[in-house]
């Protein structure tokens, strides 16, 4: 720490609408730091550690297979796709968008104690869990792999595509995260509402049934409509990559990147205008 | 431009910062309420919310609370800067928008090379992790990046003294290794400009002479710019060059470090946190009370400053309701750690029997007092037949200085703990 050309400014009069990039890289590493804190302490004092992060998503691909599959009869709409394998595709990046979102809401509220006491970039906070809940994420792809194993079901050859909509869904989350993140810390009633909004998202999502079904239901106009949440552009594109004989849903795809651009881009901009009053309101 | 003075490390123009209280805070914390009174009136409430957001400089009103404001100073490089005033004066406020926790309502700061504040040592520990996990952690929130922790890791390691338990995660510590840990980690950190919070207010007296240890090694370092808030007068006039101090958030006195001290200890009784002199806070029956407190030296002589080693009275005016036969007047004497020292009880000590009329004083008389420099307050309790007619904590404080205890013309030195008993040594 010998830079005495750092000179830092701080003047009521300036209003920046912009981050300090330099700054964000300077702290790089204590953003790796708690990335590496909440997966250490993730699964600390747990017997089966990381197993849950199998465990967990193995549940529910039942549960959704006998209640939406069985009793329900809701088809996949895709010869020859198994609707176990089907849920769990979308199982998958549905619970890694649920984690990072309520994760990241309360990651202010939790950490007040310490970023009232030291200043660093606040948009760290909120941005941990993007990556935290990121190795969740692949070790659950086991399971996709087990599943896909049980019902013989090679993937199609498209399944690179993946990555394009994994994007979609990690911006979303963490531009809902940083948005909420920062409006829970003043209103905490928002705790609340995303507790509440949580599974109402993932009705509204297309994880039990396939997207296609509001297109057939709805009208097109309405399909593109509901691509604006973008879970749906996110969950579908993710399952569309793997599926054979699937047409990529790009439509959906396109307006929900849009969508999930815009969500972060305006949830980092708010952040920015109401971090100055966080240590003061937290 | 700031930067093209090679002298200055921190410049403070016309700072202030304003909270909106009462109010706002409602509006703060429930979401429910505004929607309900926006419902009401919106049009009002639109406004109000406004202007929360935008508190300018010309902010007025009930509701504004300034907790610091028109502050103007400077530090040169290399300069320590002690900065005193009592508890609400804005000294918090002040480091924490020096610190950038905060944002300032009006004015500037400027800061010339890399600022790390203590507000609080192990800030972001978390319990789960082991002690070198929780190094690298606190460490980068801190400010400092990897390369520098790992150059710095064995040193901070030896530093804290717990190699042992390195690999143990940190909720196995005993608090005390904690903050050790937590200070190895702080007095690693060999920043530009440090900025201390009443740090040296935690942990035992040996860890306090490390930390003001440290502290001298750092400001005695080229360059190196410190800003130290503290309750400790003796601390502030060992370690700091000049001083400034705060009274309802504005600098009321600035000048070098033994002038402000001397002059907050001169005006102690309007200035000083710990004395609180409104008796009317008093628990008890209030048949038997305190109406007022002195220090007198052996010639009776009122005194603002008590030396050490030198005969000590304490004057304690009361008014009792009823004649008093052989009431309990207890005082116990504090540290600026809040530790009771000893404790003057007339029960035992008074030779007779007591009896007091209507209103008058009673003087305890300490010879030689047995304090060493620095910051004392007292509590009082008085009793009569059982029952508790008076008791107050914290109700006076006063200042020790350095004295010749022993009488051998050697004042006593910081080598020294706790307090001073009467000793001799014989060689044989």
């Amino acid at each position: 720490m010998s830079d005495s050309r750092i000179v830092t400014v701080v003047d009521a009069k300036n209003k920046t609408f912009f981050f300090n990039f330099k700054e964000l890289i300077r702290y790089k590493d204590l953003f790796y730091y708690m990335v590496l804190r909440d997966v250490t302490v993730m699964y600390k004092q747990t017997v089966l550690g990381f197993l849950w992060a199998i465990l967990n998503p193995f549940f529910q691909v039942v549960v959704f297979s006998v209640v939406f599959g069985t009793i329900a009869g809701i088809k996949t709409g895709i010869a020859g796709l198994p609707y176990p394998v089907f849920s769990c595709l979308a199982i998958i990046p549905w619970n890694y968008f649920s984690s990072t979102f309520s994760a990241s809401s309360n990651s202010l509220v939790n950490t007040a104690g310490v970023f009232t006491k030291v200043y660093f970039p606040r948009l760290i906070i909120p941005m941990v869990p993007i990556f935290s809940k990121l190795v969740d994420f692949f070790i659950s792809l086991i399971i996709l792999v087990l599943v896909m194993g049980y019902y013989q079901y090679t993937p199609g050859s498209n399944w690179y595509l993946f990555l394009l909509p994994l994007l979609i869904i990690i911006l979303s989350s963490a531009g809902l995260g940083i948005w909420l993140s920062s409006l829970v810390l003043q209103y905490r009633d928002f705790r609340f509402a995303v507790n509440f909004l949580l599974p109402l998202l993932l009705y509204a999502a297309p994880v039990a049934f396939p997207a296609l079904k509001v297109k057939e239901k709805l009208g097109n106009t309405v399909y593109e409509l509901y691509a604006l949440y973008p879970m749906v552009g996110g969950i579908e594109g993710f399952r569309s990559s793997f599926v054979q004989n699937a047409d990529f849903p790009w439509t959906l795809v396109l307006i929900s990147g849009a969508s999930a651009l815009f969500i972060f881009i305006s949830g980092a901009f708010y952040f920015k205008k109401m971090e100055k009053h966080f240590a003061d309101v937290a | 431009m700031l930067h093209n003075d090679n002298n200055i490390a921190v410049k403070v123009t016309d700072l202030g910062k304003a909270y909106r209280i009462g109010v706002v805070e409602e509006k703060e914390e429930n979401l429910s309420a505004v929607i309900l009174k926006a419902i009401l009136s919106p049009v009002k409430n639109f406004r109000k919310i406004k202007s929360l957001k935008n508190i300018s400089s010309e902010a007025t009103g009930k509701d504004v609370f300034w907790a610091n404001r028109n502050i103007s100073f400077e530090v040169k490089k290399g300069e320590v800067l002690g900065i005193i005033g009592k508890n609400g004066a804005g000294k918090s406020t002040l480091l924490k928008m020096l610190s950038r926790i905060t944002e300032p309502t009006e004015g500037r700061i400027e800061l010339v090379g890399r600022v790390a504040s203590l507000l609080e040592v192990g800030t972001g520990f978390n319990p789960e992790l082991t002690g070198r996990e929780n190094i690298f952690l606190n460490g980068t929130i801190l400010g400092l990046t990897k390369k520098e922790i790992e150059e710095r890791y064995e040193s901070i390691v030896e530093f804290s003294g717990i190699e042992k338990f390195i690999e143990t995660p940190v909720k196995r510590y005993s608090s005390g290794m904690k903050v050790r840990l937590a200070f190895a980690v702080a007095a690693h950190l060999d920043p530009e400009i440090l900025i201390i919070d009443e740090v040296l207010a935690v942990g035992d007296a040996e860890f306090q002479k490390k930390c003001l240890g440290k502290m001298q090694d750092v400001a005695g370092k080229e360059g190196r710019t410190v800003l130290f808030v503290s309750h400790d007068m003796a601390a502030v006039k060992n370690l700091c060059n000049r001083a400034i101090l705060l009274q309802h958030g504005s600098i009321v006195f600035e000048g070098s470090a033994n002038d402000v001290v001397n002059y907050y200890l001169q005006n102690a009784a309007s200035i000083t946190s710990q004395s609180n002199l409104d008796f009317s806070q008093a628990k008890g029956n209030k048949n038997f009370v305190v109406t007022d407190i002195e220090m007198l030296d052996e010639n009776n002589n009122n005194i603002q400053i008590a030396e050490s080693g030198r005969d000590f009275q304490l004057k304690i005016s009361y008014e009792t309701k009823e004649v008093a036969i052989n009431p309990v007047v207890i005082i116990l004497v504090k540290n600026n750690l809040e530790q009771v020292l000893f404790t003057c009880l007339s029960r035992n000590s008074y030779n007779g029997t007591m009896q007091l009329n209507s209103q008058g004083s009673i003087i305890c008389n300490i010879p030689k007092l047995p304090l060493l420099s620095g910051l004392y307050t007292l509590d009082i309790v008085l009793k009569y037949d059982q029952e508790v007619t008076f008791s107050l904590e914290n109700i006076f404080s006063f200042e020790v200085e350095k004295g010749d205890f022993f009488g051998t013309g050697k004042i006593n030195d910081d080598m020294m703990n706790g307090m001073i008993i009467n000793h001799n040594w014989v060689i044989q």
